[in-house]
């Protein structure tokens, strides 16, 4: 994607994006390992809803099917949603702030590879002996009395991730706090970048309360330690209240960029100033707050007594006020502009009612006496699909088709993109909306099977025809990619026509450097005001000058791959295998090996020269800014 | 060098006020780290004078908060200009590490 034409070797592409710091290609390798995680945890939802079509069914067993749900959701959470949205925060946000990079170009890459040997390592449990099978939750007495090495791959794989995803959040803290361009007042943010930073927050306090309880779970699984060992004087619950300290955060670390980019979206479609930006960003702050007072509402069936369950159903209740700003804010942003239905669009205009039907299941949820009535039921899968398929996924596919030509230079199609949307929508309501019934009918979640004539059967049966309408509707998204790829034909800066904020000033994809001079901001939606003053580029803020950029660097994947060979011998030493404890020496030494050679090595990075960026001018490739 | 920003073309104003706030921050540094010591000697007092241990816990838990402050706020600075963001967060970080000690004290039984 670099913007010096030249050929090159299949070889050396690889090698290009292996040793990459730049931020947007680090987000093209979040979009096709999230986008792969993305297709596995698709297709263990498809065996799941195969094995639930009929009555009795026995197409797999019982304990590959307990196999299939842990890791679809472990999966699409951890390993595709996730990192879907890192993949749009890398790509779109410096660009919106006017920045030329992330604040830690080399950590941010570190970042993706973590993650990527993390979800790597976690998928390999297929293969060697058995994927974890104690629900993405992964109770603690549940997961302590799984046999084989499954729950073993689910911490390890999960920590070396997290190690990842922390660092992308502090990464993009660091990035909006300190290298927004001149002019870029924080009420002037765009509210991707707004979403981008509250979940990031979320991030850097919601990811330490995980690592501490994965930490207590290896040892308790791999080095003899009891912490949740209620025999030996541990306690369970410990477990369960740090995982949802973290757990309830994390839905909002994936629900607010969501929510940002359909803000983006709706305010660049409906052509209009986004209605009430103070508020929404008031809203967004308010949710990343009260997200970490709600986390006991996952416990209410626990017995934590009639106190704390009222404090935290009042709390989870005061969540849907913030929420209901947003929805209203939308509604009116969409209200007397003059709207364009894209793709995009459309994914928005639908992501309105999916949402709010996940949200309103929400509230009855939250009243604590009821929960003990839908807890560990289908209602709480539908729920809980329709927040996450209604409105993250949604969002991804919106931002899929928003952000494609700026992260690749080509338009999807816009026909397939309907067809791609009429299938997913349709299939998503099928398979979701039935399950509320089949939750309040007494369908308990997490089971393999069920008995006929139950009155279970048709509903059931009606979920899995509507899983097969969303998997036509994603397969018609990758050959849409395949033949947008194919025929190649390049856009132009704005190519929707109404871009509002300031990566739309950019050609597409932007130059490596992003900006040759850092524009000045003049006003919430920058480059829209320059061209209501009938401008087309930006406002410089500074002369042409030599801009200083980081040098490509393999180490990150070497430090991630030192974790992901210490994590094998972590988990065989159980075994007592004479090679583990090596193993995980030799992991750990390349580890910090690398990381010493990356402290000792100066690497001053390199710089751009003005008179480089002036004949690029020449070519007309660079920005204008 | 946020903190040493002059307003002026005045070099000679500058100083002024330079060594005025320069004097000032001095005077109070020590005036806390007087205060400092004197609580740390007030924990010892506390401990060695046998009162009953439900006086001293709170007590020396409450001056280590107060000491802990002083650190931030006057040893390294938080109060002052440019320190907003990272108070922010450190605020935040005790927040929620606080909100789930309460928890675990209060709502787990052992």
């Amino acid at each position: 994607m670099s913007t010096i034409a030249q050929k090159r070797g299949f070889a050396s592409t690889i090698w290009d994006y292996l040793t990459t710091v730049d931020h947007k290609k680090i987000a093209i390798l979040y979009l096709i390992a999230g986008g792969f995680f993305f297709l596995l945890g698709g297709i263990e939802a498809m065996l799941i809803r195969i094995q639930l079509a009929v009555p009795n069914n026995d197409f797999v067993s019982a304990g590959f099917y307990n196999e299939l749900l842990t890791m679809h959701g472990t999966t699409m959470i951890f390993l595709a949603a996730m990192p879907l949205l890192l993949g749009f925060m890398n790509a779109i946000m410096p660009l919106q702030i006017g920045a030329r990079d992330v604040a830690f170009p080399f950590i941010n890459a570190l970042g993706f590879w973590l993650f990527f040997f993390g979800g790597v390592f976690l998928n390999l449990s297929w293969f060697l002996g058995g994927a974890p099978d104690a629900g993405w939750t992964s109770y603690a007495s549940l997961s302590l009395a799984s046999e084989g090495h499954g729950i073993d791959f689910y911490a390890l794989g999960l920590q070396i991730s997290g190690f990842g995803t922390l660092m992308g959040g502090i990464n993009f803290l660091v990035t909006i706090i300190n290298m927004r361009a001149p002019g870029m007042t924080y009420m002037r943010m765009p509210l991707f970048t707004w979403t981008t930073f509250v979940a990031s927050a979320l991030i850097l306090f919601a990811f330490p309360p995980l690592t501490a309880s994965i930490f207590m779970l290896t040892f308790d699984r791999m080095f003899g330690a009891n912490f949740f060992n209620v025999a030996a004087g541990g306690n369970t619950i410990i477990w369960e209240h740090f995982f949802w300290i973290f757990g309830h955060p994390e839905v909002y670390i994936l629900i607010l960029p969501a929510f940002g980019i359909f803000s983006e979206i709706f305010a660049t479609f409906s052509r209009k100033r986004l209605f009430g930006y103070s508020s929404m960003v008031f809203a967004t702050v308010l949710i990343g707050f009260l997200g970490f007072m709600v986390w006991a509402h996952h416990m209410f069936t626990v017995g934590l007594g009639p106190v704390a369950n009222a404090i935290f159903a009042v709390a989870t209740m005061a969540i849907a006020v913030p929420t209901g700003i947003k929805i209203f804010n939308w509604l009116l942003t969409i209200w007397g502009g003059s709207i364009k239905f894209t793709v995009p669009m459309i994914y928005a205009v639908a992501f309105i009612p999916s949402f709010v039907m996940g949200g309103v299941t929400g509230v009855m949820q939250a009243a604590a006496p009821a929960d003990y009535q839908y807890h560990d039921s289908y209602f709480i899968v539908a729920h809980f699909h329709y927040v996450i398929v209604g409105g993250v996924v949604l969002a991804l596919l919106a931002g899929t088709h928003f952000y494609w030509p700026k992260m690749f230079g080509t338009m999807l199609s816009e026909k397939i993109g309907k067809f791609t949307f009429f299938f997913f929508f349709v299939g998503f309501h099928l398979t979701f909306f039935v399950q509320h019934f089949l939750g309040l009918m007494g369908m308990p979640r997490r089971v393999w099977t069920f008995l006929p004539g139950q009155g279970l059967d048709t509903g059931n049966l009606v979920s899995s025809v509507g899983a097969a309408f969303m998997a036509i509707g994603v397969v018609s998204l990758l050959v849409n990619i395949v033949i947008t790829t194919m025929k190649n034909e390049r856009v132009g800066n704005d190519p929707w026509g109404d871009g509002r904020t300031l990566e739309w000033a950019l050609p597409s994809p932007a130059p490596f450097y992003n900006f040759k001079q850092l524009p000045l901001v003049r006003g919430l939606d920058a480059y829209w005001l320059e061209k209501m003053e009938g401008k087309d580029t930006l406002t410089p803020a500074e002369p042409i000058g030599d801009i200083h950029m980081p040098n490509p660097s393999f180490v990150p994947v070497v430090i991630s791959f030192g974790l992901f060979v210490a994590a094998f011998g972590a988990m065989y030493q159980v075994d007592d295998k004479p090679w583990a404890i090596p193993v995980l020496i030799i992991g750990l030494a390349i580890t910090f090996g690398a990381m010493l050679y990356r402290s000792i090595k100066d690497d001053h990075g390199f710089h751009i020269h003005k008179e480089d960026l002036m004949e690029d001018d020449d070519d007309n490739k660079g920005v204008k800014a | 060098m946020v903190n040493n920003q002059s307003n002026t073309n005045n070099p000679r104003l500058d100083y002024e006020y330079r060594r005025r706030k320069n004097a000032e921050g001095m005077r109070i540094q020590v005036a806390t780290f007087t205060l400092m010591i004197f609580f740390t000697v007030i924990s010892f007092a506390a401990v060695a004078a046998g009162f009953s241990k439900w006086f001293v816990i709170p007590v020396i838990l409450l001056l280590a908060v107060i000491q802990v402050g002083f650190q931030l706020y006057y040893f390294m600075h938080m109060g002052e200009k440019g320190h907003e963001a990272p108070s922010m967060f450190m605020w935040s970080g005790i927040g929620v590490a606080f909100l789930t000690i309460l928890a675990f004290v209060t709502i787990i039984w052992w």
